[in-house]
């Protein structure tokens, strides 16, 4: 391997940088071109291997950004001339080469309607006719930049798994035939609904690893969050846009204080409040606000930010308006019911009307069947059992949810749990 | 991860030297870029340092030092919070703005200590 020169690794570092900043853009523009994703990327790195092979001599241009979009949209071009040649398509590819020449003018590209280009980029990674897997690691790859590489990391799974993922789900759009565009009236409800879904489950990811020894990835975390504000940015008039920012800002909040000194996962109730970040949880109630003000009635990802603002207005865990909490997760059951909101919404009522009224709600959620093997289901239970007393009922419920989840650092916290059971039914 | 941006000005802008429109303006679509890119997640402009205050520690004994400050290179002006990948991407931001003077330092801050 050749050494490479002081100003050269700083180029290339520069280009890393500008790549992060550029890319989905770039990629967004050249895919309303030349209509499909895998195509546009294709041309987008063509124009990073361009600038990698001349940034670090010809030092890196005043305005990288148009660059990078020039130089991709001059091939863009002699590709569709090729296509052109091959397909002898004369009417429409002689439509797609003035489109896209009418934006070879890098100042102009760039001063083109990037929003819409962007929001286009977004809807089409997040086409329902992909698996959520393949949503989500197109997503990533595409409007976040990072790297296939990356991805795995950060899904712990193996580099070619999610490389596949990608190839798949570029080769399921063209075969689906799945139109670059910002779809409207209704198809755009549904369409908007899994991409707030797709971003989500990055977050989700990141803020409850369901495997491995990290109990979070914040990176996931992050990247989740800046997709969701640049969404709010795009689409302002959608309350459940702002919505899921808000409960995204709200939750990223305690993210320093889930985890404590050792690793070990500490409860939202028990989490020392000092420690959760304000101006997230400002930003989150900001954006709640934003949603609230939108009117009409307050959707899933809405409902969910009230109950995480309900949390972060409170002081103390003790000070929580829990009746308020009731009435959310009331709400939140009506719009979407599930085992799991009902298994919070019991949680919820054993705060707001003792632990005997919530253990009858838990009870009968036990035969559920996505639940059965939900370790959150003894955990909570187990909690009830022991404010009620109950304490070598509580240790088996902690030990069972133990042996149930896949984190390792959740199980040490309920095997504690099941210890601290055993001791106080000692005591008692 | 999360950068301070520190606006350090000149002696000129603490006198109180007022940016001209066209300055505000590029200034504003400038951070309105960073806004729509979901860098910006906080930021604020200081009042200038005659009207700040200092304090001293030394020991138990608490000075209180009124401004001006004398320092006029290291005195903050202003700042921003981003939220970015590396020190590059930041770096990359911070070319692109319009300022013409004075001095911007990144920090990084610190998180998820013991992670």
């Amino acid at each position: 391997m050749t050494e490479l020169s002081p100003a050269a690794t700083e180029a290339h570092r520069a280009i890393e940088a500008i790549w992060r900043i550029e890319s989905a853009r770039l990629i967004a523009g050249l895919a309303r071109v030349v209509g499909d994703i895998g195509t546009a990327e294709e041309l987008a790195q063509d124009a990073l291997v361009a600038a990698l092979e001349q940034w670090p001599i010809s030092g890196v241009p005043e305005k990288p950004g148009a660059w990078l979009m020039g130089t991709a949209k001059h091939r863009a071009i002699d590709l569709l001339r090729r296509r052109q040649t091959l397909e002898r398509k004369h009417e429409e590819i002689g439509r797609d080469i003035e489109r896209a020449q009418e934006v070879i003018d890098p100042e102009a590209a760039m001063d083109e309607d990037v929003g819409d280009e962007l929001l286009g980029l977004i809807f089409m990674a997040c086409h329902p006719v992909l698996s959520k897997d393949a949503r989500v690691a197109l997503t990533l790859r595409v409007l976040g930049g990072l790297t296939t590489e990356e991805i795995a990391r950060a899904f712990l799974v193996p580099v070619s798994t999610i490389a596949q993922r990608i190839v798949r789900a570029k080769r399921t759009l063209t075969e689906a035939r799945v139109r670059f565009e910002v779809p409207a009236g209704p198809e755009r409800v549904a369409r908007l609904a899994s991409v707030l879904e797709v971003i989500y489950l990055i977050f989700n990811e990141g803020y409850s690893a369901t495997a491995g020894d990290d109990l979070v990835r914040p990176a996931l975390c992050e990247e989740a969050l800046r997709l969701g504000r640049i969404l709010a940015e795009l689409i302002t008039t959608e309350a459940e846009v702002h919505g899921l920012v808000a409960l995204m800002e709200i939750q990223a909040s305690r993210l320093r204080a889930r985890i404590g000194p050792s690793g070990e996962a500490i409860l939202l109730l028990d989490q020392n409040r000092s420690r959760w970040d304000r101006l997230l949880i400002r930003r989150g109630l900001a954006a709640l606000e934003r949603a609230e003000r939108l009117g009409g009635a307050m959707g899933p990802y809405a409902l969910q930010a009230a109950i995480a603002a309900c949390h972060a207005r409170a002081s103390t865990a003790a000070d929580t308006d829990w009746p308020r909490m009731v009435a959310l997760y009331d709400a939140v059951a009506e719009l979407a019911p599930s085992p799991v909101i009902e298994l919070n919404r019991a949680v919820a009522v054993g705060m707001a009307f003792g632990p005997a009224a919530g253990l009858a709600l838990v009870d009968g959620l036990v035969s559920e069947p996505p639940l059965s093997t939900y370790h959150l289901l003894p955990a909570v239970r187990g909690d009830l059992l022991r404010k009620l007393g109950r304490s070598a009922e509580a240790r088996a419920e902690f030990e069972r949810a133990a042996s149930l989840t896949q984190n390792v650092a959740e199980r040490k916290l309920l095997q504690r749990r099941a210890a601290e059971c055993t001791a106080e039914g000692m005591a008692g | 991860m999360r950068v301070l941006v520190l606006a350090k000005e000149d002696h000129q802008s603490q006198a109180g030297k007022p940016p001209t429109p066209e300055m505000m303006a590029e200034f504003q679509t400038f951070n309105e870029e960073l806004v729509k890119a979901g860098v910006v997640i906080g930021d604020g402009r200081l009042y200038p340092s005659s009207q700040g205050k200092r304090m001293r520690f030394d020991g138990k004994k608490r000075t209180v030092i009124d401004g001006p400050f004398a320092e006029t290179k290291e005195l903050v002006a202003g700042y921003w919070l981003w939220q970015v990948r590396s020190i590059d991407e930041a770096l990359e931001w911070l070319k692109r703005s319009p300022f013409d003077a004075g001095t911007y330092e990144i920090r990084q801050i610190m998180e998820f200590e013991g992670m």
